[in-house]
């Protein structure tokens, strides 16, 4: 049952000291926080074996769910000074097994921490808990004209500070910024416990931009337990173009023609045919079911504006190949076209019992060849796939549709999913766009970067925890997990790491 | 999601439809962001997902204790995470079955068996609750000191008489129409004022409404107790007592508690496997319909402006929002009545009433129901009005502002 237990690395753990066994660790714990927070059984603890790629599994040793900052740094000095791995949660949303927990180790729950601490109109700025959830902090600022512009398709769900670990986008993203680019401040629990406030109130501040490097760092380098977010003034008018095509190749010619035109959509995203069938089931939003794949192109801004690069768009795509257009007529519409995108991923649910959701980039250039090639990698490897992705930014989110119950398929999507990432590098794109790299590109991380550039990772992660008690086996693979990796994968007749010594 | 569900459960009715809903679950967690107990507690035990997962493992044989049966008992069941679940995960048809096997492998202590007995011995019984009921009342004088807690319980003395035999109610117009018009165990004797209100506006209306005397409770509260058979029961002689007159031609049956209503509306579902009556039960849940949703077919602009501007919070009960099949058109008729209706925030989220939960979990409850009465009363309503006598009485027991049946607000009483 355990896909974890595989994917961890002995020798990461090879030089330390032996830990004390789990009364030990839970006395510690109980000396310092209220004993209904300190979960130590299975039958507590297996509700948190897994996020939101329950592929992976593991039951933690112990859970922690603490509700105020000082109970966060009495857990962390606890484990710091036992030698013990800390794995923080959120939501438990996230795509990559960022929050797998350890079974020698403790699972660090947010979520008690759901508050809206404060709203700063005249800085146009929130501070707020990492258990909010994104998309409260805008419904917490509607009233007042505002909202916080990335947004994840899980953001009923997700909370801010997985989307700062994660770095997470959204369907706004291409011309809003990553979360890297919509949060201000940052306070962080180092993992020996101490308090650390990272950014500033002003857009820039002296010294090494650790902001920046926190966000998307995956739980490597310390515990989020507040953020301050930018919020932006709502655009005048937003409407979105739903476009059908009856081919993939120019739905995706289309993409690069309106972004050549000069249009910064606020969002153009693609479904492709099995996509637009699953999601249509639940949301019925009015997707053309026998389209080959649909865009979804948004703008925003001024209404003149809004209404001319609509009309633009339009013309664009009319001029590649498009069906059908259909422009939406008021909030209501706009927010029914997004739905269905935005239910896309669960949606999946409905037509099999399990998904496995890539998350590659690529040029927009290849949009079209890599969708091919998806799509004959399909039929090679016998399992279906959908399609739902940021076309603007090319960020691809393929997926895989199997049965976990059936033996050897998941081994199957696996080697699927590994093929696609690969597929993506090959088009010069990356392994992941937005959702991390967790454990479940870890081995891909091996073939997107050098020995030396991994080499230069770790000593990052070492300025920040020198014995790796935060989110071990995560993100960033050791080289000897690569080279073990590099023995099963051979690209071009090329060893990676040839020069490691094969254990 | 993956599941590998003991052989001994596996190949039960149960078993099977416990896997189907299941392997639907992506274990994506969009649920949690609705949920009201999870809003409170950030438990992943205490949210859709986490229960699923607590469910999940009873099947998958590992032997449950009183934890995961808290954590299960914590569920409103107000069925917010469906309405959320892209996937289409049928939570609350699981959650039955994986209460059900807990309730199977544990004791409860004897305070909770208590307690139990009597909500399905005398509150699902329209007799026994109405001399219980009218007992409390002409005892809350007494209740002082340690017992005036016990006040806020009890709901205020209504006229009323409980009815003996079946109430006919005649329209004016001789239009042949007839409709069924569910009373329920409690509503008579708490509520009396609800349906008397709906049985005159359907007769002058010019429909014939019909209560028979031999349909009872709806069996909800039976089956959120894990006494699934007894549910069962009670949805046979509901039918028994209503099918002479869908014979006759009864158009539906409606129900103006949606608590009751949503628990009807599966009669089909849950007599599925009852060749005797899985036909009858299924024709008894296409039948059933909210009074909102019967109303709003009806030709109400003899109401127009009685509302006079006066005006309203509505709680929509999560039952008349989440639960499939049925239909709240209850802001609609209130705004074409003249009442304005005030914006209330998370409308989505439970109020803590929840058929037996809050007499069960009192101190959730509580706490959700101060949030929902700070939500309702944030714009200084003249009145809060809802649309099950549940929520109805647990959000009157702890507000000035009068809390009544949307109902009310068209018939006054006579």
């Amino acid at each position: 049952m355990n896909q974890a237990a595989s994917l961890f690395d002995p020798a990461e753990h090879a030089e330390r000291a032996s830990p004390p066994d789990k009364p030990t660790i839970i006395a510690a714990l109980q000396a310092q926080l209220p004993a209904e927070m300190i979960l130590t059984e299975a039958e507590d603890l297996r509700p948190f074996e897994c996020d939101g790629l329950s592929a992976y599994r593991q039951v933690p040793m112990i859970a922690v769910l603490p509700a105020t900052i000082e109970q966060v740094q009495a857990t962390m000095r606890v484990c710091h000074a036992m030698d013990v791995p800390v794995v923080a949660r959120g939501a438990g949303t996230g795509l990559s097994g960022g929050a797998l927990p350890l079974d020698n180790g403790v699972l660090l729950s947010l979520a008690k921490f759901n508050r809206v601490l404060d709203i700063d109109t005249q800085n146009r700025r929130a501070t707020v808990q990492p258990g909010v959830r994104n998309l409260a902090i805008s419904e917490a600022v509607d009233h007042l004209d505002l909202y916080y512009a990335p947004d994840p398709s899980s953001q009923i769900a997700c909370s801010i500070g997985g989307n700062v670990a994660e770095n997470s986008g959204g369907v706004h993203c291409l011309k809003y910024g990553l979360t890297t680019h919509n949060i201000l401040q940052l306070e962080i629990v180092t993992v020996d416990g101490e308090r650390l406030t990272l950014g500033g109130a002003s857009l820039d501040s002296p010294g090494y931009d650790l902001l920046a490097l926190m966000t998307g760092s995956e739980g490597l380098l310390g515990v989020i337990v507040e953020v301050v977010v930018k919020l932006l003034p709502k655009p005048e008018l937003a409407k979105v173009a739903m476009v059908a095509f009856d081919d993939v190749r120019a739905a995706g010619d289309a993409v690069a023609a309106i972004i050549n035109a000069g249009c910064v959509p606020a969002g153009l995203e693609m479904l492709d045919s099995p996509a637009i069938i699953a999601t249509e089931e639940f949301v019925h939003a009015g997707y053309p079911l026998d389209a080959a794949a649909i865009l979804l192109c948004e703008v925003d801004g001024p209404a003149a504006e809004v209404e001319e690069d609509i009309e633009r768009v339009r013309e664009i795509v009319a001029g590649c190949g498009a069906t059908d257009v259909r422009i939406s007529r008021d909030a209501t519409e706009r927010a029914l076209f997004w739905a269905g995108r935005k239910a896309a991923f669960p949606a999946m649910g409905r037509i099999s019992p399990d998904y496995y959701c890539m998350d590659g980039t690529i040029p927009r250039k290849a949009l079209a060849d890599v969708l091919i090639g998806i799509g004959e990698l399909s039929k090679k490897y016998g399992q279906r796939v959908a399609n739902v992705f940021h076309a603007g930014d090319g960020n691809l989110h393929p997926l895989i549709l199997y049965d976990a119950n059936n033996p050897g398929e998941l081994e199957n999507t696996e080697a699927f999913g590994g093929a696609i990432c690969e597929l993506c590098l090959e088009h010069g794109g990356t392994i992941t766009g937005e959702h991390g790299v967790g454990v479940e590109k870890i081995d891909q991380m091996c073939v997107q970067f050098p020995a030396a550039e991994l080499t230069q990772f770790h000593a990052v992660k070492a300025a920040f925890d020198p014995r790796t008690l935060l989110n071990p086996g995560k993100a960033v693979p050791t080289l000897h997990r690569c080279a073990e990796f590099g023995a099963m994968h051979v690209h071009n007749g090329q060893v990676p790491f040839p020069e490691l010594e094969r254990l | 999601m993956q599941t590998s569900i003991i052989d001994a459960i596996r190949n039960t009715p149960d078993g099977r439809e416990a896997n189907r809903i299941l392997r639907a679950c992506t274990h994506c967690g969009f649920c949690t962001a609705t949920c009201p107990t999870y809003q409170l507690t950030g438990d992943e035990r205490d949210g859709p997902r986490g229960r699923i997962y607590l469910v999940k493992q009873v099947l998958e044989g590992h032997t449950p204790t009183a934890k995961t049966q808290h954590h299960l008992d914590r569920c409103l069941t107000c069925r917010a995470c469906e309405t959320t679940c892209p996937s289409g995960v049928e939570y609350a048809k699981l959650a039955d079955i994986g209460r059900g096997l807990v309730e199977q492998q544990l004791t409860r202590p004897r305070r909770e068996r208590l307690l139990r007995w009597v909500l399905r011995h005398v509150v699902a019984h329209r007799q026994r609750f109405a001399l219980l009921l009218a007992l409390g009342q002409a005892a809350r004088p007494l209740m002082i000191g340690r017992l005036a807690s016990l006040k806020s319980k009890i709901p205020p003395r209504r006229a009323s008489s409980v009815p003996s035999h079946d109430r006919i109610g005649h329209s004016a117009a001789s239009s042949g129409r007839s409709m069924l018009l569910f009373d329920g165990c409690v509503q008579p004797s708490a509520t009396p004022h609800t349906n008397a209100a709906a049985t005159r506006l359907l007769n002058r209306l010019g429909v014939r409404v019909i209560t028979p005397t031999g349909a009872g409770c709806c069996g909800a509260l039976s089956q959120h107790l894990s006494y699934r058979d007894e549910a069962l029961d009670y949805a046979r002689a509901n039918i028994d007592a209503w099918w002479p007159h869908i014979r006759a031609g009864a158009e539906a049956i409606i129900v103006s508690a949606s608590g009751c209503g949503a628990e009807i509306v599966e009669y089909g579902y849950l007599l599925r496997n009852d060749p005797a009556y899985a036909e009858r039960a299924a024709r008894v849940s296409a039948l059933t319909r909210d009074l909102s949703d019967v109303l709003a077919a009806e030709n109400l602009s003899r109401l127009d402006d009685i509302g006079h501007g006066q005006s309203v919070a509505y709680h929509p009960p999560c039952t008349l929002q989440n639960a499939p099949h049925l239909h709240d058109h209850v802001a609609e008729i209130l705004t074409q009545a003249g009442y304005t209706l005030k914006p209330v925030a998370n409308a989505h989220l439970c109020c803590g009433s929840a058929g037996s939960y809050s007499l069960l979990q009192p101190e959730m409850a509580g706490a959700l129901r101060e949030n929902k009465l700070r939500s309702l009363t944030a714009e200084n309503p003249d009145v809060i009005v809802t649309a099950n006598i549940g929520c109805q009485m647990h959000l009157e027991s702890a507000t000035g502002v009068p809390v009544r049946h949307w109902i009310e607000l068209l018939e006054p009483a006579a």
